[in-house]
């Protein structure tokens, strides 16, 4: 193999182990909003500014106290699910039975919380950038291979490496929670007929309140592990919704195992475009591979839409 | 359009005789800009409101009318200045919307709203990034044609005027009758022979129309536009929703009054508390939506109707459904 050959490998090969450590972080910003999707039928407009409030909380909590980002999740899972609990009680279960002419009151609703959360951001932490600078924030991993009498020498970034484990930790958790216990269970069993659900007994309310506040935990948990590689700014929220409603659709809308794949295709995509197409058009990417997938496939790559 | 006519002469003969009096030019360009959200707040309405297809992309047509002017202008066409450069602005956007409707309204609800919002970043990032045409985030500046804010304040009053006349001339005809229907049930409107692709994307034209209008007015008004602005999703295609459900969605004067109250309490939030002015208007949509899920117009006509309805017995939600 010549040297040219190596080093066009060892770019594909670094490319892919990019996008591939950046799905799985975006996989756990869309199981959130799957899962948000899957059993109340809504799309959480607010998903990303969930995900701003967190980055903040670990922010702050590193700043005062200089809690580690890794360990302040026991910190921002609670916290994040007690916010989406109460985000479900007090403002959307209410609008849910609400008689009205615009059919999706209850995403404008979430429009509406996500304006006043990245404004009191604002209003709080200034729209400065701020960053969390933990000593290991550029700390890499380098792995050489030896392909066909080349070395490949690949890296690996530290924090983006613990992310993709906890992400996948996290992951299996949820399948775990919803697979083997009862209130997982209570979920799926809402998410495939709220009424038939209720008649069997179900607290279908309260099952929403758990879901939502699920939901908010899972991506607050992504903005913890992106805290000590990303600046955080009050508006950083806006694109991060965008990207997990096309994780959302590329997996099926509510379907939890498509949104792992719809993540992992979105870092994949991303992470290829920027670098064999064009750079300012990473963002676009999404969109595009987006509504070619509602057009062609709209049921998602997996091709069904439940939990 | 109210049944007595004194209501709608008045209010406009006061809003015609008020530069001449007032020369202040502060309170003159508050007013341009409620105009201008005047009329995105009603061409939205026309496709969310009165057809049921809400659009989360409406910047889309708004920056492309914005875009379609500046390039003109830059590329050395003065005649695209001034007011009837902005027809080039309303038809780029319908060129567009002639596309967009192509490809999402195969899709129905979200996905269609979803589909747009994407279309609406994709056209964001081409601005950004076709810096040959767009200059990119840098940018387009020109002079304004006028030094005078009344010019401006007389045009965007009539852009206005004919906005809120033709919906509501559309709404009376039958076309306003299949929009009706297409939001009520689509199938029940196809089965009826309501081509509700056709109509759908007529909707969509008209509002990309006056969109794409108020777009070029406003690159025309303010003479510097880049991406950023024009093709934003939360200060533009969110606030457009926003400014029609604040008055009432499907209502004729329920936009534009949304459009007066976000310009006026946006603008005494921008100056009385600063940073994240906008919490209070986040706050402002949640108590609508919690509590007048209609609108404020929408609320005082179901009030009236309510009434109305009584007498046959029937709640009136069932009524609606």
């Amino acid at each position: 193999m010549t040297p040219q050959l190596a080093g066009q490998i060892e770019l594909f090969v670094q490319v892919v182990i990019a996008g591939l450590l950046l799905g799985g972080l975006y996989s756990l910003i869309g199981l959130g909003m799957s899962l948000i999707m899957g059993v109340m039928r809504i799309i959480n407009l607010a998903h990303g500014e969930l995900m701003m409030v967190a980055m903040y909380i670990t922010f702050l909590l590193f700043s005062l106290i200089h809690m580690d980002p890794y360990l302040s999740l026991f910190v921002v899972l609670p916290a994040l699910f007690l916010i989406g609990a109460a985000l479900q009680k007090y403002l959307i279960t209410p609008v849910m039975d609400v008689e009205s002419v615009l059919p999706q009151n209850q995403v404008l609703l979430t429009v509406g919380i996500g304006m006043v959360l990245s404004n009191l951001a604002q209003m709080v932490f200034s729209a400065d950038y701020k960053s969390v600078p933990v000593s290991y924030a550029s700390k890499t991993i380098y792995w050489d291979v030896n392909v066909g009498g080349q070395t490949i020498s690949l890296s690996f970034n530290f924090p983006f490496l613990v992310a993709f484990g906890i992400a996948i930790a996290l992951g299996a958790a949820l399948f775990l929670f919803l697979g083997k216990t009862d209130i997982g269970r209570m979920i799926r069993a809402t998410a495939q007929d709220k009424r038939a659900a209720a008649i069997m007994g179900i607290n279908t309310k309260r099952i929403t309140y758990i879901t939502f506040g699920l939901g908010a935990a899972l991506v607050g948990a992504a903005g913890t592990l992106l805290a000590p590689v990303y600046y955080l700014y009050p508006a950083i929220g806006g694109p991060f919704t965008s990207k997990a409603f096309i994780i959302t659709v590329l997996g099926g809308m509510g379907n939890i195992a498509g949104a792992v794949l719809g993540g992992v295709v979105l870092g994949l995509g991303e992470s290829l475009g920027s670098v064999y197409i064009s750079l300012g058009y990473k963002d676009a990417f999404g969109f595009i591979i987006f509504v070619l997938v509602l057009i062609f496939l709209p049921k998602g790559l997996l091709g069904k839409s439940s939990v | 359009m109210p049944k007595k006519p004194v209501l709608l002469v008045v209010p406009a003969l006061l809003l015609l005789l008020f530069p001449l009096v007032f020369s202040n030019p502060y309170i003159l360009h508050m007013l341009i800009l409620s105009m201008m959200w005047i009329i995105l707040g009603v061409a939205w309405n026309l496709l969310g409101g009165f057809t049921g297809q809400v659009s989360y992309g409406h910047a889309a047509f708004f920056g492309t009318g914005a875009y379609a002017t500046a390039i003109l202008v830059k590329s050395g066409q003065p005649v695209a200045q001034a007011w009837w450069g902005l027809l080039v602005g309303g038809l780029a956007a319908v060129v567009l919307a002639t596309f967009i409707g192509w490809i999402c309204f195969r899709l129905r609800g979200p996905y269609f709203s979803l589909s747009a919002l994407a279309l609406s970043e994709v056209l964001r990032l081409v601005a950004l990034n076709w810096k040959e045409v767009t200059n990119g985030a840098e940018g387009i500046l020109f002079l304004p044609a006028f030094n005078d804010k009344g010019a401006y304040y007389y045009i965007v009053f009539a852009l206005a005027a004919v906005t809120i006349f033709t919906i509501h001339r559309v709404m009376k005809s039958k076309l306003g009758f299949y929009f009706l229907a297409i939001r009520e049930d689509q199938d029940a409107a196809e089965s009826l022979g309501i081509d509700t692709t056709k109509y759908k994307l007529v909707s969509l034209m008209i509002s990309a129309f006056f969109t794409g209008v108020a777009g070029s007015f406003y690159m025309n008004y303010m003479g510097f536009i880049d991406p950023g602005i024009v093709f934003d999703l939360s200060k533009i295609s969110i606030m457009m929703i926003l400014v029609t459900m604040l008055g009432g969605a499907a209502t004729l004067w329920g936009p534009a009054l949304g459009a007066v109250i976000y310009i006026l309490v946006s603008e005494i939030f921008r100056v009385y508390v600063g940073s994240g002015h906008l919490v209070f208007f986040g706050v402002l949509i949640i108590v609508i939506i919690l509590f007048f899920p209609n609108g404020i117009v929408g609320s005082i006509l179901e009030a009236k109707g309510r009434r109305d309805r009584k007498t046959d017995g029937k709640d009136p939600k069932q009524v609606a459904a």
